[in-house]
């Protein structure tokens, strides 16, 4: 793996939300969105991310496009530092990482036709000053992805939720970036509909030779279409290894709980399934101790006072938890 | 057999809209028998929902049943009074939606949400109404029930709002309860807890469950039988294992392939089913699916098929699976 090129460094990255009392005066607390993420996304590959809601998976997201400002921690791309606002090459960033967002419908300007949602990245990076040329180009993406190029006229309420996705995929193609932030791009979408994104999704890559962060609680979603997966909860990555070992051999209690609790794939199958007791701890307030341990079956004294890191377990498969140590 | 609780015989909702009159359900017919688990699939658009609402007759004004019977131990749910509904809401037939947290009013206590719906239906009074209350929300598995009983719905989570929904509709013993995709909202995890919930108390209480979903993962664990919907009508109506090994019209193929399986194979093309469901204002006078159909041929683009029985309890409506012609899965492919 080492001669892989990283493209995207996520180092000790945390994010913290400030979430005032509910009773008046009282003192503002501390949500701990994310908290000392490491990741590494190598140049071509698809990384998964999933995780329930609330574990900080979107989060991670925005902090990567520059939606949010980390508390603390470094993002490096391409060997730099991932700064958007840097005077000379902070806009140039922005149109090497784009982001598709989960909601079809919300993320695109009701007020503006098909062409000018794909147009506007181009005109704002000024990457096509020539009218004619841009027009070439909306229409090319619309092929790419898929939509009749008559449609460019149409506005977005005019087209199927799919089609929608579509036309996001087609925008944030505009600038030909080199990393895709997917946050549950297919989520709102029909089985048979999702099938068509997802293969899409597979094209696109091996075409233009794109890098993924896709992002989906469905875990069925994430296997299809990743290289390797991080397993967040609370806030944490708690396992990071190949899509095919993942399945084959989980490692940390909280993904083979997440395993079991998926859903059988045929009426014969019997799941044993492995019980989480409650629901995800609040990450409001002081985070003390491995983020599970309120709900581990293996829980120890140490798993409440001690946070367990990523340790690599060989084949770059990392988990953190203190049953591997 | 006398079991029979709820009976829906050739239901035709239609919404009459400026543009034209969309045929959300088209002529749907279904039984349902004491602790019998009915699985209802298809995409959105598919009627599977509004179906639902027109069993506990909580149809927006816009739609209208044009036709069909709903019988409810043998009673005429569509010619009830008022009066009779509220009784029949709740007590015979009660819903569990899909947003948990929108199901719940956010200005009133979860308990006296649920004691409200105790006092109506089974005229307890206060002190009763709070213990069985409280009963019904230990028996869901929610932890602390006395303290959960004066929380608001916004103090808790979507999971623990589903089992307060859940609870909610069992503790008025309803024959039967809809689910409309209940676990739709929440994570696997909760999804998990909640469904052996409901398997749980339906074994106890020996109810009859309508499960709506369109996650199919949920009903090969939950249902006994299923039945597919596309564009308003059944498909395709099955025991579980045999839909699941013999599965016989053309839509429930693309269904079953189009799913990403954790045990299939990473990274490679998902089969697809072409298109997009069809516009419901112009659905109703040949098979629906056709023009997504690798299948088609002339006559499915002539007249609607019929529903028929070809294996006991399989039922398909497909002009090319018939008595006479038998389909198969990937057979020769004519582009309709």
């Amino acid at each position: 793996m080492a001669e892989r090129e990283v493209l995207l460094q996520v180092r000790d990255l945390c994010k913290e939300f400030k979430v005032r009392s509910r009773k008046l005066g009282g003192a503002t607390q501390v949500l701990h969105a994310l908290s000392h993420v490491n990741l590494d996304v190598y140049r071509g590959e698809t990384l998964g991310i999933i995780g329930e809601s609330g574990c900080g998976k979107s989060t991670l997201g925005r902090c990567i496009v520059g939606l949010h400002t980390p508390t603390s921690g470094a993002l490096t791309f391409e060997g730099a530092p991932l700064d958007y606002h840097a005077k000379e090459h902070g806009k140039a960033l922005r149109s090497k990482i784009q982001m598709i967002f989960q909601d079809p419908y919300s993320s695109l300007n009701p007020r503006k036709t098909c062409k000018k949602i794909v147009e506007e990245p181009m005109l704002i990076h000024n990457t096509m000053p020539d009218a004619k040329k841009r027009e070439e180009r909306v229409q090319e993406l619309m092929s790419v992805v898929g939509l009749d190029a008559q449609h460019v006229h149409r506005f977005p309420h005019e087209f199927s939720g799919g089609q929608r996705q579509r036309i996001n995929i087609a925008r944030a193609l505009s600038l030909n970036p080199d990393l895709l932030v997917c946050d549950e791009p297919v989520s709102a979408l029909d089985v048979s509909i999702q099938a068509q994104v997802l293969n899409l999704f597979g094209r696109l890559q091996k075409e233009f030779g794109l890098t993924y962060v896709f992002i989906s609680h469905d875990l069925s979603v994430i296997k299809h279409i990743s290289d390797r997966i991080a397993i967040m909860y609370l806030g944490q990555v708690l396992e990071l290894c190949d899509a095919a070992s993942i399945y084959a051999k989980p490692m940390h209690p909280y993904t083979q709980a997440l395993l079991s609790a998926i859903p059988p794939t045929s009426p014969f199958e019997e799941k044993q399934p492995i019980e989480l007791q409650g629901d995800i701890p609040s990450p409001i307030g002081e985070q003390k101790g491995c983020p599970l341990a309120s709900r581990c079956p293996h829980c120890t004294e140490r798993c409440r006072q001690e946070c367990p890191h990523l340790k690599d377990q060989g084949d770059g498969h990392q988990v953190a938890c203190f049953l591997y140590e | 057999m006398d079991d029979l609780i709820l009976e829906v015989k050739d239901l035709k909702t239609y919404f009459f809209l400026a543009s034209g009159t969309a045929k959300a359900v088209d002529g749907v017919s279904f039984q349902l028998h004491k602790g019998e688990t009915l699985g209802v699939v298809g995409e959105s658009g598919s009627g599977k929902s509004v179906m639902s609402k027109c069993v506990i007759r909580l149809l927006e004004k816009v739609g209208r049943i044009v036709d069909g019977e709903i019988r409810f131990e043998g009673k005429d749910v569509l010619s009830f009074s008022e009066k009779e509904l509220r009784s029949y809401r709740g007590q015979d037939v009660s819903m569990i939606f899909q947003d948990p947290m929108t199901s719940l009013d956010p200005v009133f206590r979860v308990g006296d949400q649920m004691m409200e719906n105790l006092r109506i239906h089974r005229g307890m009074d206060k002190a009763e109404a709070k213990e069985v209350a409280i009963q019904a929300l230990r028996s869901v598995g929610i932890p602390n029930p006395e303290a959960r009983f004066e929380a608001y719905p916004f103090e808790l989570s979507g999971g623990m709002c589903q089992r307060v929904i859940i609870a909610m509709a069992l503790c008025c013993n309803a024959k039967v309860i809809i689910a409309d995709e209940p676990t739709t909202a929440l994570d696997v995890t909760v999804q998990a807890q909640v469904l052996r919930l409901l398997k749980n108390l339906q074994k106890e209480n020996q109810m009859a469950l309508m499960l709506i979903t369109h996650n199919l993962g949920v009903v090969w664990d939950m249902c006994d039988t299923v039945m597919v919907m596309y564009a308003g009508k059944i498909v395709e109506k099955a025991p579980v294992k045999s839909l699941y090994s013999n599965p016989l019209h053309p839509y429930t193929w693309g269904l079953l392939d189009s799913t990403p399986s954790l045990a299939g194979e990473h990274k490679s093309e998902l089969k697809t089913i072409a298109g997009t469901p069809p516009d419901l204002r112009l659905t109703g006078t040949c098979c629906n699916f056709y023009n997504r159909c690798p299948y088609a041929q002339p006559i499915c683009t002539q007249c609607v098929p019929e529903l028929v029985e070809l294996e006991p309890g399989h039922l398909v409506a497909c002009h090319r699976q018939t008595e006479q012609v038998h389909l198969k899965r990937g057979e020769e492919k004519n582009g309709g």
